[in-house]
């Protein structure tokens, strides 16, 4: 019997783009067992909704994570919205899952590109970024911002989208869905790719219910569930099918992605086609008073708010549990028994967003 | 109203049963939440094709103690270390016990404690 | 297994190989901006009236009003753009412009001297009240 080595990854690794440690114990070249380790970016932003105004914390839900950042704030707003009673305008409610599919298509594309670099194909990772950066554009067009938009706020949204613009930016998107559409054929098709992640880091879809594997990760191992069918905000207005793949491994993650790219180009149509007249913000008066569990669809998985407020000026409580905190024990159960070389494309498989899940 | 919430109130003797219960009913367990308020509110969300259950108990904030579910969920370690390191309840045979290095903080249960507000400069 | 593990991607490489470069040539061709760009907060000074509530409202403190001086001031490396100060100010003065601040080596403050308009004169005795109560 060969001895036991502690092999440690992270925090700072080359795949990973934020520090999440992993002590692997190995056998010769196969992990026998992994201990995760958070807390290197741990922030409080919890605690700080005690004494923020409840109509300024969604600035702080926000900056929680740079590349989820509008799912952060819209679920903050929802929660609060609720706990209010407040009914949004319909245009708002179609402008904001506009915006949120924007954002889902660029984490995807993103994560695509980190994906491809970490199994080693440069070019394409280039690719996909070059075309990120056209949704990027969008983004500052729309809301001014391109990474923080600051658009969403409790009872509507700051800005809108004039109706000639949205045409425009249908026109764009039809350019973006043709470059992406080449990109798509290589992560599909080619050959390295599918040599790299085929088989490796397989998730039964038992497996990967029982550990409460929420996203992608659920989705790639058979099984179809998506809190955006909750049908919260325009979503339940909306035409759409859960993206699934049957293999639960790194390939069918992949191809999960890969497929919810062209779910959320249809999805950002429909909301143009169905875009509703009327305005996007209304007064907002009177303080929190109550709790709600705000559940929303983020590009990485399901994400929980809860929000307790005591009809004070500040909340009383504000807990996040983040994607990637509910995919950190099926990202144990996968690293069991594969190979060492293997562990990094299976760690970002579960696009890891540690940022978010440390808030 | 975008979905409908069910809370039921348990007493923490309850827990496990109640788990066990969720499990055999195909329940996901979504998350462990904890609130301080003058007790700790501990929440055990529970999701099945997209209908919420939610189970809470209440603890002492004076040496709170609850036993693990991880033998029911194994799953819940990240959840039960979190507790553990942000408010400092004590967990009962808990899996994975990182014996509160799950998060690198300098302050011991942070969450747990009242808040002191600093002021800075320029900010009355 | 297909014969080239390569033919997936040629297309795409041809392509690149003969358009002209994706990025640009920052010095000479400048960035576009678009009109709802944050880029930084701008001031009209003479429509001030002192109110205090973008210092109150700014998230990271990077907004200081000295009222008896008559003085606002910004640390531009401080602010996060959050705007939240554009929508707080009652007299709409604060405005957003599309072009980013200029970098700089020393952590500064900018100030800016207000000249409150005529009503202010009438308004400021309510703000001293408000400041011994």
């Amino acid at each position: 019997m060969p001895k036991r080595t502690i092999i440690p990854f992270g925090p700072q690794h080359p795949v990973l783009p934020e520090p999440i440690h992993l002590d692997l114990a190995v056998r010769d070249e196969k992990v026998v067992e992994v201990i995760p380790s958070l807390g290197f970016v741990h922030r409080g932003l919890e605690l700080l909704v005690t004494r923020k105004d409840f109509m300024d914390m969604v600035l702080v839900a926000e900056r929680i994570c740079g590349i989820c950042s509008f799912i952060h704030g819209l679920g903050y707003c929802q929660g609060v919205e609720e706990i209010m009673n407040l009914q949004v305008s319909p245009r708002a409610k179609y402008l904001r899952a506009f915006w949120a599919e924007l954002s889902r298509v660029h984490s995807h594309i993103l994560w695509l590109g980190l994906a491809a670099d970490a199994f080693g194909f440069e070019s394409l990772f280039m690719h996909s970024w070059k075309i990120r950066e056209k949704i990027l554009d969008i983004f500052e067009e729309t809301t001014g911002g391109r990474v923080i938009f600051g658009v969403c706020k409790v009872g509507g949204l700051r800005k809108d989208i004039e109706n000639d613009v949205l045409e425009r930016i249908r026109k764009t998107m039809d350019e973006i869905e043709a470059d992406y559409r080449t990109i798509a054929k290589v992560f599909k098709e080619d050959y390295s790719v599918k040599h790299r992640n085929c088989g490796v880091g397989v998730l039964t879809a038992d497996e990967a219910y029982k550990l409460g594997a929420v996203g992608p990760t659920l989705r790639a191992s058979g099984i179809s569930q998506d809190m955006r069918k909750i049908g919260y905000g325009a979503y339940g207005d909306l035409n759409f099918e859960p993206v699934v793949e049957k293999d639960g491994d790194c390939y069918a993650r992949t191809m999960v992605r890969v497929r919810e790219v062209y779910q959320s180009f249809d999805l950002m149509r429909q909301c143009i086609d169905k875009m509703p007249e009327g305005p996007v913000d209304m007064k907002v008066t009177g303080f929190p008073k109550g709790e709600f569990f705000s559940r929303l669809e983020q590009p990485r998985g399901e994400v929980v708010y809860y929000i307790k407020g005591d009809g004070t000026k500040f909340i009383q409580r504000y807990r996040v549990r983040t994607p990637t905190f509910a995919n950190v024990p099926p990202l144990v159960k996968m690293l069991g028994g594969c190979d060492l070389a293997d562990v990094p494309v299976i760690v970002l498989t579960i696009d890891p967003c540690i940022s978010c899940t440390e808030r | 109203m975008i979905e409908k919430q069910e809370t039921v109130e348990i007493k923490p003797e309850e827990l496990q049963t109640k788990v066990t219960e969720a499990m055999a009913k195909g329940y996901r367990l979504v998350a462990i939440s904890c609130t301080k308020l003058d007790y700790f509110q501990l929440d055990y969300t529970f999701d099945c094709n997209l209908s919420f259950l939610n189970c809470r108990l209440k603890l002492p904030l004076v040496n709170p103690e609850i036993k693990s579910i991880t033998d029911i969920y194994w799953s819940a370690f990240t959840y039960e270390n979190e507790l553990h390191d942000l408010f400092g309840i004590k967990i009962t045979g808990i899996n994975i016990d990182f014996g509160g290095k799950f998060y690198k903080i300098k302050e011991v249960a942070p969450f747990g404690k009242s808040i002191t507000i600093k002021t800075v400069e320029g900010k009355a | 297994m297909p014969i080239n593990p390569f033919v997936k991607m040629t297309a795409t490489i041809i392509k690149s190989l003969f358009s002209p470069s994706a990025c640009k040539m920052y010095p000479v061709e400048k960035p576009v901006f678009y009109a709802n760009t944050r880029g930084h907060i701008a001031i009209q000074t003479d429509k001030c009236t002192l109110c205090t509530l973008c210092a109150k409202k700014c998230p990271t403190y990077a907004i200081m009003v000295d009222r008896n001086a008559k003085l606002w001031k910004i640390e531009r490396t401080k602010c996060i753009m959050c705007l939240n100060c554009v929508y707080a100010c009652p007299k709409k003065c604060l405005t957003n412009e599309n072009q980013y601040s200029s970098p700089v080596t020393v952590k500064t403050q900018e100030v800016f001297n207000i000249t409150p308009p005529a009503p202010a004169q009438v308004a400021e005795p309510c703000g001293q009240k408000e400041t011994t109560t």
